[in-house]
């Protein structure tokens, strides 16, 4: 599956089309990615670490016998972690053939998004470096960051 | 009665493979003893087995220059030409292109190449025109056609046992009265024939082109899914005399006319009764058959015992299912743990009863499913011969390759990786390790090499040895080369033994050649080697001796997907250390650890080991252990013996090794992840490269 596909905007959609993304906290900002590319969402799991690899994986867990590695965005990026432990959760990103998790400190709820609602730029002050983002959307009052994830990921 | 080519495709690569694997083997054996005509038979029926099969999937330019290799065999057969190494290596030619062809019709479906070159060598090869040679074999084959006609058995009316129906009899009819024939032909298959569909499909497709197939014993659909025995029967219209057809059908491999006769029509009878009856017919006719069968069997047993033996039964499985009923093995394991674990927290009797049972069914089913998955080295030994003979000839050395331990059986998995490791170390072997032949004679050894190709069980464990009678390793001329390429300074040079000079091939980039050949010695040396045995949980050792010659030793694991290892703690953590690494466990207070040049190490019974703390290498986070005694457990890591420091020993576990994934890969040390009977996951070590 290519999650690029339901960010690639101006080719994939129309003006009315809409696109299902999932929110979440990171930090004080909140982000958001496509649906599509969300295998499940987790509590927190007991996380393995792995010793001999870069600072921002958290570990790998087990999930139903498969061994997913969890990447900890706020050590990549340097973002610092709010919230309760009670509501961190652990995003799972099911792509070609890897599968990878993301630790989260909150996930907002899934929203739909018109076309129209989607900036496409990169450029927005953030504290993910603009490579790793897709556009921002404007729901209400609030600003959600689109992230490439596979970018982030590494897939 | 159309059948889809398609689906025979996978049929027909692998059974080309094989076909050209024996080819390649017997061709060599012909090379060896040029008088050899039991190998001469087995090329000569393998090429046309080859064109056969080539010529039905409709892949033209294969079966043309089959076609000409076949001509050239004849010749050789006849005695018309002698085998020469010229010829030899013209048809080892060929193969390689058949190689190349079945490999392109593998990738991209089609066979289009030109081989007009190889076919012209071919052609002036072959002694006489091509006319004659044809001729000569109809000449052949028309008296064995005649003998076979003679075996016939006695007249009796077939097509009573055929249920005609309406429709049947008004075709037969009509053809009757345009004055085609109706001919009745009894079809026998090769008992040890793998494609029986496809033969079933070449055989209508021979008819056909003279006629047509009105009805078959089995239905066609039967015969498509290959459904049937030692053969089927078919009734054919066609304008064509018997031996024609004969002639059609004879041209397919492994398929022979038993019996072919020609019916009036009327003589056919209407199946009147109800379906039921005429099934019920038609069945009864089989088992008089199959009784007839028997019987002639019986008869002509004497000369024909060594067709009757039984053939195995085996079934082709796709690899992914294998694989997939390993993970549903290795998870059922898995689980096992987990209830041996409640089992030993609640000590109820009857369930603990129980769980020793599925242990037991889970230790069986897991052995079987091992072996399933076994396959005899063989396979990727079979390449070798062949390969270390091209080599030898380019290198204008004489070799005698001998090879020990084909059978021995290794995971699919692992076969299917170890084969360019091995493909290196032998090319090392012909290429560095075996001097030219004026030096050997100069040493008073044999001009001719030898290299010595081992395999063999030990335990859990397969070893691997390649062996040269060349001149060793000149450990000198290794540590001068590590030293130009500044791998080592001098100083470390100079204080380097037998044993660490020998690791230095080991590095990255290090060649010893003095010229770069062809051969070896590109640049990717023995590091590459390591490395691919090492990912496959294996070891590399050498042993070299001046002038007597090179030793590669490696070890692998039996298989991959299961194994015992040794849990241990080090703080909060928890890892798997396979067994086969480990040598033994023991216990040493802090007093016990010495300080040599800055290395901690320990004695046991004499020897000195160098120490380690996992916590250490892994950077376990949490405070050292305050406590005076502690866990050593004793790794091998190639011939050497280290001491590992932990906290505690948990204990012997059988683990399912799982991948970490792609993003995870290659982080030295660690091997892999199991998921533990608590549901969490934890890391095996990999000894080879924790250190």
């Amino acid at each position: 599956m290519d999650i690029n596909a339901g960010l690639d905007l101006k080719n994939a959609y129309g003006e009315n089309e809409e696109i299902q993304v999932v929110a979440f906290k990171l930090g004080r900002e909140e982000y958001a990615v496509d649906v599509l590319s969300v295998q499940e969402i987790n509590r927190l799991l007991n996380i393995t670490r792995v010793p001999r690899t870069a600072k921002y994986i958290e570990g790998v867990v087990n999930l139903r016998g498969n061994i997913i590695p969890i990447i900890n965005l706020h050590t990549r990026f340097n973002i610092e972690a709010v919230g309760d432990e009670e509501d961190k959760r652990i995003i799972v990103f099911q792509f070609d053939d890897t599968k990878a998790g993301i630790i989260v400190d909150e996930v907002s709820e899934v929203l739909r998004l018109n076309k129209g609602d989607i900036e496409e730029t990169s450029r927005v002050y953030s504290s993910i470096d603009t490579d790793h983002i897709k556009g921002i959307a404007k729901v209400d009052n609030r600003l959600l960051i689109l992230l490439d994830i596979a970018k982030i990921l590494g897939a | 009665m159309n059948m889809d080519m398609s689906q025979y495709l996978d049929v027909f690569l692998e059974e080309s493979k094989e076909h050209l694997e024996n080819l390649n083997q017997k061709l060599l054996q012909l090379e060896k003893n040029r008088n050899d005509i039991g190998a001469l038979n087995e090329i000569f029926r393998a090429a046309h087995t080859l064109k056969g099969m080539s010529s039905t999937m409709g892949f033209e330019d294969l079966a043309d220059l089959t076609h000409h290799m076949e001509n050239v065999l004849s010749d050789l057969k006849e005695g018309k030409i002698e085998v020469s190494s010229d010829i030899v290596d013209i048809l080892f030619k060929c193969l390689d292109r058949i190689q190349l062809i079945v490999e392109q019709i593998e990738t991209t479906g089609s066979g289009i190449m030109d081989n007009s070159d190889l076919i012209s060598v071919l052609e002036n090869v072959k002694s006489g025109s091509l006319e004659v040679a044809s001729a000569l074999e109809k000449e052949i084959r028309l008296p064995a056609d005649e003998e076979k006609e003679a075996v016939l058995t006695p007249k009796e009316d077939k097509s009573k046992r055929f249920a005609f129906n309406d429709y049947d009899i008004t075709v037969l009819r009509e053809a009757s009265s345009r004055g085609m024939k109706i001919y009745y032909i009894r079809i026998q298959v090769d008992p040890g024939c793998l494609m029986k569909s496809v033969r079933a499909f070449m055989v209508f497709k021979a008819l056909e082109e003279e006629g047509e197939v009105i009805k078959s014993i089995p239905p066609a659909q039967e015969l498509e899914e290959g459904k049937f025995e030692e053969g089927f029967e078919v009734f054919v219209i066609t304008s064509a005399d018997k031996e024609k057809l004969v002639q059609n059908v004879n041209k397919i491999s492994e398929v022979k006319i038993a019996e072919i006769e020609n019916i009036e029509i009327a003589t056919v009878s209407v199946s009147t009764g109800e379906e039921k009856m005429a099934m019920q017919t038609s069945a009864e006719s089989e088992m008089e058959k199959k009784a007839e069968l028997g019987e002639k069997g019986a008869v002509s047993s004497g000369d024909q015992k060594k067709q009757v033996h039984k053939v195995r039964q085996t079934v082709r499985v796709d690899i992914e299912r294998l694989d997939n009923l390993m993970n549903l093995v290795g998870e059922l394991v898995m689980h096992k743990g987990r209830l041996e674990q409640i089992g030993a927290n609640t000590k109820l009797v009857e369930l603990n009863e129980t769980i020793e049972q599925i242990d037991r069914v889970t230790a069986d089913l897991q052995s079987v499913v091992m072996k399933v998955r076994m396959v005899p080295i063989e396979q990727v030994f079979n390449r070798f011969p062949r390969m270390v003979r091209d080599l030898a000839k380019e290198l204008n050395k004489e070799v005698d390759f001998l090879m020990e331990g084909k059978e021995t059986e290794l995971d699919r998995t692992v076969i299917d990786e170890i084969g360019d490791p091995l493909v290196h170390l032998l090319r090392n072997a012909v290429d560095h390790g075996l001097e030219p032949a004026e030096e050997r004679i100069k040493k008073g050894k044999p001009a001719v090499g030898t290299v010595m190709l081992r395999a063999r069980h030990e335990g859990n464990n397969v070893y691997i040895e390649v062996e040269d009678d060349g001149a060793g390793i000149d450990i000198e001329k290794v540590k001068k080369k590590a030293v130009e390429k500044g791998l080592i300074t001098e100083k470390e040079a100079e204080k380097m033994d037998k044993d660490e000079a020998i690791e230095l091939l080991f590095y990255p980039g290090f060649s010893t050649a003095k010229t770069v050949t062809d051969v070896s010695g590109r640049g990717v040396g023995l590091d590459v080697v390591k490395t691919k045995i090492e990912s496959l949980n294996g070891e590399i050792a050498v042993e070299t001796k001046p002038d007597k010659g090179t030793k590669f030793k490696i070890k692998l694991p039996l298989t991959l997907a299961i194994i015992q290892a040794l849990m241990v703690a080090v703080r909060d953590e928890i890892y798997a250390i396979p067994l086969s690494s480990v040598d033994e466990t023991t216990m040493i207070t802090k007093n016990d650890i010495k300080i040599i040049q800055g290395q901690e190490v320990m004695m046991l019974r004499g020897n000195i080991l160098p120490i380690f703390r996992l916590a250490e290498l892994l950077e376990t986070p949490g405070g050292a252990s305050s406590e005076d005694e502690m866990y050593v457990v004793v790794v091998r890591k190639a011939e050497r013996q280290i001491g590992l420091v932990v906290d505690t020993l948990i204990g012997q576990q059988e683990i399912v090794i799982k991948s970490l994934g792609k993003l995870l890969s290659g982080i030295p040390g660690i091997a892999g992840a199991i998921v533990a009977g608590d549901g969490n996951v934890r890391l095996i070590l990999d000894v080879a490269t924790l250190f």
